[in-house]
């Protein structure tokens, strides 16, 4: 059994803001084991990125409230205080955020930036943090790293901002590695480097990852279980190979149904999911995605818990329909071929 | 989607002749100029009225120029565009304005292309104000009318931007290009900022649009399941060049340039078994800089197939038959009639077929980037 890193237990964020309380995150679970990749997929407002802000604490502040448990090594983070939060930020957990352009400092050195990183958590000499420095350059595969740690970061293309971002990420050997929509500003040739320098750099780390993504053909390259969450919840939790080809919960087989897809014959009209997204301070009451749901029947007033209904173990929904039920509606569906309006 | 992608020559709506745009680079006081931005070089396309092209390629590589000069946001630096029959390359603003209403664009950012003072009524009715159509009363049941069209409701017409998401917003946008009735919509990666939820229905209602009101559209998108789905015929472009131009499923099933097939195995398939399955080509670096474009065929530092002749030699956009054109020295997937009767054409440099590099049994050695289900 690999070593259990992460133990998320019923983690709700909450913000109060002027126009009522966000429940941004409500009520998630998840596990994460050495050398495992979580993929969390949603659209923007499901609570993904503040699930894996909330692990870092970057989520803290007067007008958050939080509950639940985020156990890193048995250890509560929510509950630690801030300076044993800066230790572990960076040098176990690290993060690599989705726009390379703006997460840079423009006005320092890249290689500073490295080094300051290293620094901030290893009582190393200046030397000693450039060579380092340098030498993840290498690693995470930019060309000439004794000249390039001398350069800005607008010297640097998009990917290879991506790329000194990763090397920034990995300085101290982090255990676990949160990546948020790490290729979505990168054009797809730069997005396939990227995605096997994680996937390699996963196993030469020997990290955990927890990769973002709204792109569930990002999550089938490399995830190894998958969480899918709409409106602050989880709303289907499975292995990879379960989610995409079992799939239980609609808002599910909606995601994977109105991608145009180029592995398939074009369909005459995309699916689409009707409606947008639920608003977070005024949810609807009962299964989150009853109004978009085209399934939706009485039962759906009141919220389904996320069990698991179906022989495989470990493959859990929140949805009231059989698994008869789920296995006739979703077909239309999944072949992405529209049923009915825009 | 309802043209037939062989008609164009005759019924096009538009025609883009070797059109180049160079953006100046200027340096030192007097601002003289010392480098050029090739953004776009030397770009044949013609578009016919009900088509849909779809233009692709990373960023960078000149395709949001080529869109804003069709629509003449930009005036070329080289080259023309004919747009029903007439020069519009040179025209000044004043001449423009009538063709104005003859197209309009849809633009990537629904935050940024709307403006976040003014009322959506106004928004959607000022071209009809500005090109000077009916009275306020009958342009406010018009702009009412366009709102129902793309799916929002007429009482919204007093509400600002920033009451709408980003789908609705979007929705807007393409409501204020459609007031005019124009013939032709530019748009601009009308839906990469959105979710993939919302993606879908505004793709739909494009379509449904395209057929409703007989739109012809140039789709900008970096996304080639969207382009694919979209689609009539789609040109890939590269660093300014075009270098592949092909109806829609043939140029998935059988690209012929390269870059064209590292393009398509770099896209994500959601289907853990396939992604397993396929063979990845991954491009080795960046797109190198467009203001000073590797010699001879652009692609050549990147290609996996470059050999000399590329260095030295930019190969010529080729007819493979079927309306599939494609500029390179080792074509993929062709077969080798075709390649025999291309070769013999004038156009094509002879000495370019490099036996070594020639498929030979078309059925042995066609790509399929993306593989079949199975």
């Amino acid at each position: 059994m690999a070593e259990r890193l992460l133990d998320v237990k019923d983690l709700k964020v909450r913000f109060a803001t002027e126009d009522g309380i966000v429940h941004a995150v409500d009520g998630v679970n998840f596990t994460l084991d050495r050398g495992e990749v979580l993929g969390i997929v949603g659209e923007s407002g499901s609570g993904k990125s503040v699930t894996a802000m909330t692990i870092l604490g970057l989520t803290r502040g007067t007008n958050t409230q939080y509950e639940g448990e985020i156990l890193y090594k048995g250890e509560d983070l929510i509950r630690q205080s801030e300076g044993r939060l800066r230790s572990v930020r960076g040098a176990q957990i690290a993060m690599i955020f989705q726009d390379p352009m703006t997460s840079l400092n423009p006005v320092y050195k890249v290689g500073d930036q490295i080094c300051e990183a290293i620094r901030a958590h290893d009582d190393v000499s200046g030397r000693t943090a450039r060579g380092r420095a340098v030498e993840l350059l290498q690693q995470v595969g930019i060309p000439n790293p004794r000249q390039r740690v001398d350069d800005y970061p607008h010297q640097f293309s998009g990917g290879m901002r991506q790329r000194a971002m990763i090397a920034m990420a990995l300085s101290c050997n982090p255990d676990i590695l949160i990546a948020d929509e790490p290729t979505t500003a990168l054009d797809v040739t730069i997005q396939a480097q990227i995605l096997e320098l994680i996937d390699k750099l996963k196993d030469d780390f020997d990290s955990a990852v927890i990769m973002i993504t709204h792109d569930l053909g990002v999550v089938a390259e490399v995830a190894d279980q998958i969480l899918v969450m709409y409106a602050g919840r989880v709303v289907e939790h499975g292995g990879k190979r379960d989610v995409f080809y079992d799939p239980q919960h609609p808002y599910t087989w909606g995601l994977l149904g109105s991608i145009p897809r180029l592995d398939r014959p074009k369909p005459k009209r995309l699916h689409s999911i009707q409606g947008s997204p639920a608003s977070l301070i005024n949810l609807p009451q009962g299964c989150k995605f009853r109004p978009r749901c085209p399934h939706a029947f009485e039962k759906c007033h009141e919220e389904p818990g996320l069990e698991n209904r179906i022989e495989q173990k470990g493959h859990l929904d929140r949805c009231w329909l059989t698994v008869e039920e789920k296995k006739r509606l979703r077909v239309t569906t999944l072949a992405g071929e529209a049923v009915g309006a825009a | 989607m309802s043209a037939d992608p062989q008609q164009n020559g005759d019924g096009a709506l538009v025609e883009i002749q070797s059109l180049k745009k160079y953006f100046p680079i200027r340096k030192g006081v007097l601002q003289r100029e010392v480098e050029r931005v090739h953004a776009v070089d030397d770009v044949t396309l013609s578009v016919a009225q009900g088509e849909t092209v779809g233009l692709v390629g990373e960023s960078g590589c000149g395709k949001s120029t080529l869109g804003r000069c069709v629509v003449r946001l930009l005036t070329p630096t080289e080259g023309d565009i004919v747009f029903q029959g007439t020069s519009i390359g040179r025209l000044g603003p004043r001449a423009l304005r009538p063709l104005r209403r003859e197209m309009q664009m849809v633009f990537q950012d629904p935050y940024a292309s709307l403006n976040p003072r003014k009322r959506v009524g106004s928004i959607v009715g000022d071209p009809l104000k500005i090109h000077g159509i009916g009275n306020s009363k009958e342009r406010k049941t018009q702009v009412e009318e366009l709102l129902e069209t793309v799916g929002l409701s007429p009482e919204h017409y007093n509400r600002f931007p920033h009451e709408f998401s980003g789908g609705q917003r979007q929705r807007i946008g393409v409501a204020r290009a459609l007031a005019l009735r124009p013939k032709l919509i530019v748009a601009d990666e009308p839906v990469s900022a959105l979710d993939v939820s919302i993606q879908a229905q505004m793709i739909n209602l494009l379509e449904s649009l395209q057929d409703d009101f007989g739109l012809t559209y140039i789709f900008i998108a970096h996304d080639l399941g969207v382009v694919r789905h979209v689609s009539d015929r789609i040109a890939v472009m590269y660093l300014g060049k075009l270098v592949e131009l092909s109806p829609a499923e043939e140029l998935y099933s059988r690209p012929i340039m390269p870059y064209t097939e590292a393009l398509l195995s770099a896209v994500p398939i959601p289907d853990p078994d396939l992604s397993e399955k396929r063979e990845r080509i991954v491009l080795e670096g960046d797109v190198p800089s467009p203001i000073h474009p590797p010699s001879g065929c652009r692609f050549h530092p990147r290609c996996r197939y470059a050999t000399d002749i590329c260095q030295q030699v930019e190969p010529p956009l080729t007819d493979y038959g079927n309306g599939h054109l494609a500029a390179c020295h080792h074509p993929l997937n062709v077969d080798k009639a075709t390649l025999e009767r291309v070769t013999a054409s004038e156009r094509h440099t002879p000495d370019s077929a490099d036996e070594s590099a020639l498929p030979e049994d078309p059925s042995k050695t066609e790509s399929h980037p993306i593989p079949e289900k199975g």
